[in-house]
């Protein structure tokens, strides 16, 4: 690991506008400067903010950044009202890990395609312009929609997915004033700079998640992978139905580790909107969602997985 | 170099200054610094749960951890679970069932058991479940889900599940 200055943050006007690296939890951040993938000069520990509680905000519900995984999923009224994202974040890596995982740093997590970790294949994440060792290499868990020439690695998280489907805003602190942007906005595809992964600008700082008022229906978070537990996503659907006389009267759908963002196409749920489900209703929704889908050898096994999970999740949810 | 704030960290009840590099892994402090090697390092990356401590009550790898962010949190190791004079339940638990065959992962299986044991009773969910609180001995699978963050290099995961089931069982019957 290279040198750094430590300092800790006294509250958010401290954090706001620093030059140091933000550490929260530190799960993804130290094992990124173990492997020297993340070198920063400076870091500032945030833990000591505040931004860790979970209040009432209008008809919904404001996570503070600083709130742990683990407190997130396990609160009362996030079971009750937005299960899909306590779902999701329990599907997601170890108990150990989700209670010093923090809202803001498991949304600013980064990918793990096996070419940015390693810290000497080419690529154009870690050094933009040295090209990408995982086309035409080990491509297994790599993204089918949103790809670009420079990258075609994915966001490899759970919770952000929930949020996506749910509609949620990340609520963010700048030096001059402070923004929200809806989750599914917030990541962004890799283009010809697939160094950003989302829109933070420096010195930003993540205050929180607002979920917006609940919303009826049955909310699944489907997650497929190599192993049972403790293993990162092949892919996942995030769903919000709600049935009415035998129709879909209301979807929110997204999908995760198919892209450099969680997937979120607002077509397939107005195609599903008004319609009795089957199984040919099912198999368009999956050929809009795969219309531009494309394999890089190791990972065009994910089309017709994302078809398959996504007619499960809506067979379950409908019950057809 | 900027000034580095000391830590002052409480490890199974007593306190210890720490002033030195910041790179330094909480779990290469509890081992190299105090000497207390039974915490384990098995992946260095949050991988395997070997190096499971509690921080203020909850578990946490200690190897994605820096000492210098621990200032005035309480720690508490396999040390502090038990020694050989005076086991806990869990770990006599784990004598009798064999819940190991090297047992270089076990400090971190009984350091994580303990602490789920406390999430039952706070009635955390998990993957598979909404809350069991109402079940004192949860099924194996349940079991297998919330310990899914310990990973056993030799499979003894029957016996691992066995050993805990066995002291939640009396704890219940106590
Ligand atoms: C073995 C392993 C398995 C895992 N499995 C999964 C899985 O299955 N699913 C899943 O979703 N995740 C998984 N994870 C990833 C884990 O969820 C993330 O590491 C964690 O959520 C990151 O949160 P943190 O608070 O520790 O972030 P940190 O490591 O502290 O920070 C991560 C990044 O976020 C930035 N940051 C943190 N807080 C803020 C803020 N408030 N404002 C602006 N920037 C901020 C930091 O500067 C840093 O760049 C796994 C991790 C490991 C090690
Ligand atoms: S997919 Fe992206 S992150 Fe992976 S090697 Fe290519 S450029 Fe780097
Ligand atoms: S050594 Fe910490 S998880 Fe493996
Ligand atoms: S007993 Fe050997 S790794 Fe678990």
């Amino acid at each position: 690991m290279k040198a750094f200055d430590y300092a800790r943050a006294a509250d958010l006007p401290d954090a706001v506008g620093s030059d140091a690296k933000l550490i929260a939890g530190g799960t993804n951040l130290l094992d990124l400067m173990k492997l020297e993938v993340e070198t920063p000069d400076a870091l500032l520990d945030i833990n000591r903010i505040g931004l860790d509680l979970i209040e009432p905000e209008g008809d919904g519900l404001r996570v503070g950044a600083l709130v742990t995984n683990s407190d997130c999923a396990a609160d009362a009224r996030v079971r009750k009202d937005w299960p899909l994202l306590s779902k999701a974040i329990l599907a997601g890596a170890s108990p150990q890990l989700r209670n010093k995982a923090t809202t803001g740093g498991n949304l600013c997590q980064r990918t793990r395609c096996g070419y940015f970790m390693d810290n000497q294949s080419p690529c154009n994440k870690r050094e933009p312009g040295t090209g990408c060792a995982a086309q035409g290499g080990f491509n297994r868990i790599h993204a089918i929609l949103g790809t670009s020439d420079a990258c075609i690695a994915t966001y490899p998280g759970d919770m952000a997915v929930a949020l996506s489907a749910l509609d949620a805003q990340v609520v963010i602190a700048g030096r001059s004033d402070s923004r929200t942007v809806r989750v599914r906005d917030f990541h962004v595809l890799p283009g010809d700079a697939p160094q950003h992964e989302n829109v933070l600008q420096p010195g930003e700082v993540i205050t929180g998640v607002t979920l917006p008022a609940p919303v009826e229906g049955v909310q699944i978070y489907r997650k497929v992978r190599d192993r049972a537990s403790y293993a990162f996503a092949l892919m996942s659907v995030a769903a919000v139905i709600r049935m009415d006389q035998g129709r879909i009267a209301h979807a929110q759908l997204a999908f995760g580790s198919l892209a450099h963002k969680p997937w979120h196409d607002p077509r397939i749920e107005e195609l599903l909107k008004g319609e009795t489900p089957t199984p040919a209703l099912f198999d368009k929704a999956a050929d809009l969602l795969l219309e531009d889908a494309k394999g890089y050898g190791a990972n065009d096994f994910k089309i017709p997985l994302a078809r398959r999970t996504l007619a499960a999740v809506l067979a379950e949810a409908t019950g057809v | 170099m900027a000034h580095t704030p000391a830590a002052r960290i409480a490890v199974n009840g007593t306190y210890h200054d720490y002033n030195g590099d910041p790179r330094r892994s909480l779990l290469d402090f509890l081992r190299l610094e105090l000497g207390m090697t039974g915490t384990k390092k098995g992946c260095d990356h949050g991988q395997c749960g070997a190096c499971t401590v509690h921080v203020n009550g909850r578990r946490v790898n200690s190897c994605l951890s820096l000492a210098v962010m621990h200032d005035g949190d309480e720690i508490t190791t396999i040390e502090g679970i038990g020694m050989p004079d005076k086991l806990s339940a869990l770990q006599k638990a784990f004598v009798e069932h064999d819940g190991y065959q090297c047992g270089y992962c076990t400090p971190g299986q009984i350091c994580s058991a303990a602490a789920m044991i406390e999430e039952l009773k706070a009635d955390w969910p998990s993957a598979l479940t909404e809350g069991v609180a109402s079940n004192p001995v949860p099924s194996d699978d349940e079991l297998r889900e919330r310990m899914s963050g310990n990973l056993c290099r030799c499979g003894a995961y029957d016996n691992i599940i066995a050993a805990i089931k066995d002291a939640m069982g009396k704890e219940v019957a106590s």
